[in-house]
């Protein structure tokens, strides 16, 4: 529901490890309203949302949270740090080491040092998909991953998401563009 | 700058403090605008000093709660104006641990320095030192609640453009307590007393706001999240 | 508690709230009018004079006050934790009522207090609590209006209640200790002669079916509104 509208019913999907789902719609069709439902931000006015993995099911929002790497409109990133603090805070929150090699793997290891006032947009992003890298999550949820990066970006985390999904990771995705994954879609 | 590993708690803690500290000086402007009412307020009602040393206790807590409450407003907002709050609350670390952290923070960029520079300010008052000793510890002990109650406003109007004006009204009423046992320690002192009944009240209310708050700025958090 | 549910639907209680409305409401008329000649033609106090009638509206007001708050505090505890769909409504429509008798609560206190003390404020413990009262009612109010979603405002607005109806006890707590640092330990121990029991309780029964009626009449009123609402949004789509 958003407000007193409803945004969509009787929607049923099943996305299993190694697999990608490509959510479509037009902008308000509630795309991100989902996403924040598999979260579990938001409670779905009716219905199920269930994770289930080697060690159990979680149906809860909040036990399934911590199996979800969160990838928003936002990026998630203060100013007033350095890209290399910036990280390392997201890899200490989420109970990882320090990772240099993420920042490499994507493309943003000379600008370790670099507040993060001053990174491009593109940069921006890619620092958020670092975030994913270092917080090892199996679920990733990505809100428009391909908006405000440049060919090589798009090409970067095209990479990025074939590994992961390669690795048995989960990807749901709202996206105008082809995930380019061999991937299943949903439209609303 | 940082450690090889810290832990989740830690992190958010060192982060929150690194960004107090950097965005406008941290505790400066709150040092700033506690020493300015403190000057301002003689201005106000005299220079007569046995007065001065009379209402010092109250003007000062009246004071520092003020200057505590002008970071307030941006304790949850600025993540969750970028986006952060969703990482943070999707984390490890459970959002009532993220509050403790961030009340704790708080405090640490502003309770603190406050509490640390009262005596400075009990001089322009002409307090004396017995009197002087027990506004600092009382300050030390209850400049917590009002972090602490502080967070809960914080977090109810986190979605606020304007919510700067809703939070004093919110919580000013809340900190009556803090006020009272806080300033009452000093006037019994000053009257020969003893202030440890005072002090152990406001111990009390700190100890209790600090440990009930972040559920209730938990709760808040998860309710704006879900907007 | 199945009670409570059966009326939760708006439709429910438009009907059992449109059948009670005019008996609270010639009910409280009534009962004001019946008070209102009892506290004026009852015999003055010895120590007080006539201005104890001014305490039979004073008294029932401040009680009043803080039933109100506690009252919002259930119906908020009802919306998060059972989800109880017209107790937002309620507690939002009880607010402004509340705010009312403590106002009224305080006027009449300093109207009183002047006889008997010499100033209309001496910032005795009673009042300067219901002073905080006001403000947290204030507080309560603009925090509703404040937050654009009404969702999001109705439980935003649970949560500041249930915070408010913990520290209410101890803010009452702090200000007596307050009061008695200044005033040593004078307890004002009033004892209510058994011929001041009808005016009191008069005026009591009076303002609960004041109260009754015009909580019902805002939670109506909120419930039409949001209906037409409703309607709008609906032919505009």
């Amino acid at each position: 529901m958003r407000g007193d509208r409803k945004l969509f019913d009787g929607l049923s999907f099943r996305v299993t490890a190694g697999q990608a789902l490509a959510v479509e719609g037009a902008n308000g069709a509630g795309k991100t309203s989902l996403l924040r439902m598999i979260a579990g931000f938001l409670a779905p006015a009716a219905g199920r949302i269930v994770l289930k993995s080697a060690e159990g099911e979680s149906a809860e929002a909040e036990e399934r949270g911590k199996s979800i790497g969160w990838l928003g409109h936002q990026d998630g990133l203060k100013p007033q740090l350095t890209v290399r603090e910036q990280l390392d805070f997201f890899a200490h929150l989420h109970g990882r080491k320090a990772d240099a090699n993420a920042l490499e793997r994507v493309g943003l290891a000379r600008q370790a040092e670099l507040p993060c006032r001053y990174l491009s947009a593109g940069q921006r992003r890619r620092l958020a998909l670092a975030r994913l890298l270092v917080s090892e999550r199996p679920v990733w949820l990505l809100d428009e991953p391909f908006a405000a990066l440049d060919t090589a970006g798009q090409g970067l985390i095209a990479q990025l998401m074939a590994r992961h999904c390669g690795h048995g990771g989960i990807i749901i995705a709202a996206t105008h563009d082809p995930l380019g994954l061999g991937n299943e879609s949903l439209k609303l | 700058m940082s450690p090889a590993f810290l832990n989740p708690f830690g992190t958010l803690l060192l982060r929150d403090l690194k960004l107090a500290a950097r965005s406008g000086g941290g505790a400066a402007l709150a040092l700033s605008f506690f020493a300015l009412v403190a000057t301002l307020v003689p201005l106000g009602v005299g220079a007569d000093l046995k007065l001065l040393a009379r209402v010092a206790g109250g003007i000062l807590w009246v004071a520092a709660v003020l200057s505590a409450l002008l970071s307030l407003d941006r304790l949850f907002q600025g993540d969750f104006e970028d986006g952060s709050l969703e990482v943070i609350a999707l984390s490890p670390l459970a959002l009532e641990m993220t509050a403790l952290a961030k009340i704790m923070a708080h405090w640490l960029s502003t309770g603190l320095p406050l509490t640390l520079l009262s005596p400075v300010l009990a001089l322009l008052f002409n307090l004396d030192v017995a009197p002087t000793v027990t506004l600092f510890l009382s300050l030390l002990i209850g400049t917590p609640a009002v972090s602490a109650v502080g967070a809960i406003g914080a977090s109810l109007t986190l979605s606020l453009k304007r919510g700067g004006l809703i939070l004093p009204l919110i919580i000013l009423p809340l900190l009556a307590p803090a006020v009272i046992f806080g300033a009452g320690a000093v006037r019994l002192v000053l009257d020969g007393m003893g202030s440890g009944s005072a002090l152990g009240l406001l111990a009390a209310f700190s100890f209790g706001a600090v440990l009930l708050s972040p559920f209730a700025a938990a709760a808040s958090v998860r309710l704006n999240l879900g907007g | 508690m199945q009670f409570l549910f059966r009326y939760a639907n708006p439709h429910n209680f438009m009907r059992l709230s449109g059948a009670v409305l005019p008996f609270t409401a010639i009910g409280a008329a009534l009962a004001l009018i019946a008070g209102l000649y009892l506290s004026f033609s009852v015999p003055p106090d010895y120590q007080q004079g006539r201005t104890v009638t001014i305490f039979f509206i004073h008294v029932p007001a401040a009680t009043m006050a803080m039933g109100t708050y506690i009252a919002i505090a259930l119906c908020s505890l009802l919306s998060l934790v059972w989800r109880h769909p017209l107790s937002d409504t309620a507690a939002r429509a009880a607010a402004p009522l509340g705010a009312m008798f403590t106002a009224l609560g305080l006027i009449t206190g300093a109207l009183w207090g002047k006889p008997m003390w010499g100033t209309y404020w001496v910032w005795d413990a009673r009042l300067t609590s219901f002073l905080l009262l006001l403000f947290i009612y204030f507080g309560y109010m603009a925090l509703w209006s404040a937050i654009e979603d009404e969702a999001k405002a109705a439980r935003a607005a649970a949560i500041l209640a249930l915070v408010g109806a913990v520290n209410i006890p101890i803010i009452k707590y702090s200000v007596d200790w307050w009061n008695t640092l200044h005033q040593g330990s004078t307890v004002t121990a009033f004892k209510m002669a058994a011929v001041y029991y009808p005016p009191f309780f008069t005026m009591l029964l009076a303002y609960s079916l004041l109260f009754a009626t015009l909580w019902m009449i805002r939670i109506r009123t909120a419930i039409v509104e949001r209906r037409a609402r409703n309607l709008m949004q609906g032919a505009a789509a």
